[in-house]
């Protein structure tokens, strides 16, 4: 997704497990993947961490507050959630 | 806890073993809430590591890295810097920044000073 | 696992050695650099929450761009993640973890506590925001929602608490003493 997102936004995390594949660093919680949340606010661009991990040439994402029903995660978890997330993990919902 | 911890989610899926949000094992854990004062140590390491980012030689994406790397039950049983201490030299020495052997000479010359 | 005979202790001293032969680090940098992080407190933090308590203008500043707010306070922001503040209001908590390291809004806060790094901080926060938030002696009300901020990426999050009452015509000095460390991360909230 490039465009930019605004607010109110359904999305959903990409349901991907890059640690399956080798060597990686990812700023992604495993809890929130693939889970559907709203987009909370544009948050800026920033260098991909995923590059930056390797010292490898890192282009910009667009980097999003996105909020999550944390009960629809774990029952018991009374509470709802921000992640920072980049565009390169969110899918249309 | 109500969920059947064989079936969590956390178990279920190929979760890295620093991703610890939600992780059952640490549910029951009581979170130690003293204060723990840091040591000469940990402040020298913390100070190197933000030097070497201000000088582009390391960056903190590329500390994690190195500490996602280490071993589990190694990042399990170290302090929180003698993580960083073992992520900085590993990384240092992989981009040629400094040499194993040297690391190593210069760590056994001045071992008890 | 490199060099896995040797203590870390011992690492530390080797790259210290080879970090000054390289004109990399030197002593007195190292030394510079201890002193600049040491200094930073949160009692930096908490001049920010009682600014923002008395000064609506500020407050505004603070909620809209942490880092001018910092940097208009004095605290040197220069070079460092942007910082983010999340604002407690009646019926919404915030309480700030890091689930995959130990991010943690060092320039307005200092270095981050132990409790923050520790695993089962960061695997609770997440699950058992509630339960946790008992283990530092923090019971809110049933109606308080809780937003928990898993601080994952760029950003470095800090909490703006309620203004507790009873500190009605306090000057924000006063106000500033009142804050503590674990109100800005949100396991606690400021009271008299």
């Amino acid at each position: 997704m490039t465009a930019q997102l605004a607010p109110g936004r359904r999305v959903r995390v990409r349901l991907d497990w890059p640690e399956t594949r080798g060597p990686c660093h990812i700023r992604t919680p495993y809890y929130v993947r693939g889970q559907e949340g709203v987009i909370h606010r544009a948050l800026g661009r920033f260098r991909n961490p995923e590059k930056l991990a390797f010292a490898r040439p890192a282009e910009e994402l667009a980097l999003y507050h996105v909020r999550f029903d944390l009960r629809r995660i774990w029952p018991e978890a009374d509470a709802d959630l921000l992640v920072e997330l980049f565009e390169s993990w969110l899918e249309a919902a | 806890m109500s969920n059947d911890v064989a079936a969590d989610l956390a178990d279920r899926v190929p979760r890295a073993m620093h991703d610890l949000g939600g992780v059952p094992r640490f549910l029951c854990e009581a979170v130690d809430t003293a204060p723990h004062a840091l040591d000469d140590f940990d402040r020298e390491v913390d100070a190197i590591r933000q030097i070497l980012g201000a000088k582009g030689v390391m960056s903190v994406d590329e500390l994690r890295r190195g500490i996602e790397a280490l071993p589990e039950d190694v990042y399990r049983r170290l302090s929180y810097y003698r993580r960083w201490v073992r992520s900085i030299a590993s990384i240092l020495i992989e981009k040629g920044v400094i040499s194993e052997a040297a690391l190593r000479a210069h760590a056994i010359s001045g071992a008890g000073r | 696992m490199i060099l896995g005979d040797l203590d870390e202790r011992d690492m530390l001293k080797g790259l210290r050695a080879l970090l000054a032969e390289q004109g990399i680090a030197n002593a007195a940098e190292i030394a510079e650099r201890i002193a600049a992080t040491d200094a930073a407190n949160p009692g930096q933090g908490a001049a920010m929450v009682a600014r923002a308590w008395t000064d609506r203008e500020f407050r505004a500043l603070m909620l809209a761009d942490g880092t001018k707010a910092a940097e208009a306070m004095g605290i040197p922001m220069r070079g460092l993640p942007p910082l983010g503040v999340l604002e407690n209001v009646p019926g919404l908590h915030h309480l700030v973890v890091c689930t995959l390291c130990s991010c943690y809004p060092r320039a307005v806060l200092g270095y981050p506590p132990f409790w923050y790094k520790s695993a089962a901080y960061r695997a609770k926060a997440v699950r058992t925001p509630r339960a946790l938030l008992r283990e530092f002696g923090t019971e809110l009300a049933r109606d308080v929602a809780i937003r928990v901020v898993d601080s994952t990426a760029d950003y470095r999050w800090m909490v703006l608490p309620e203004r507790p009452a009873g500190t009605d015509g306090w000057d924000a000095a006063r106000l500033a003493a009142i804050v503590r460390e674990g109100d800005m991360i949100g396991v606690t909230v400021p009271s008299v």
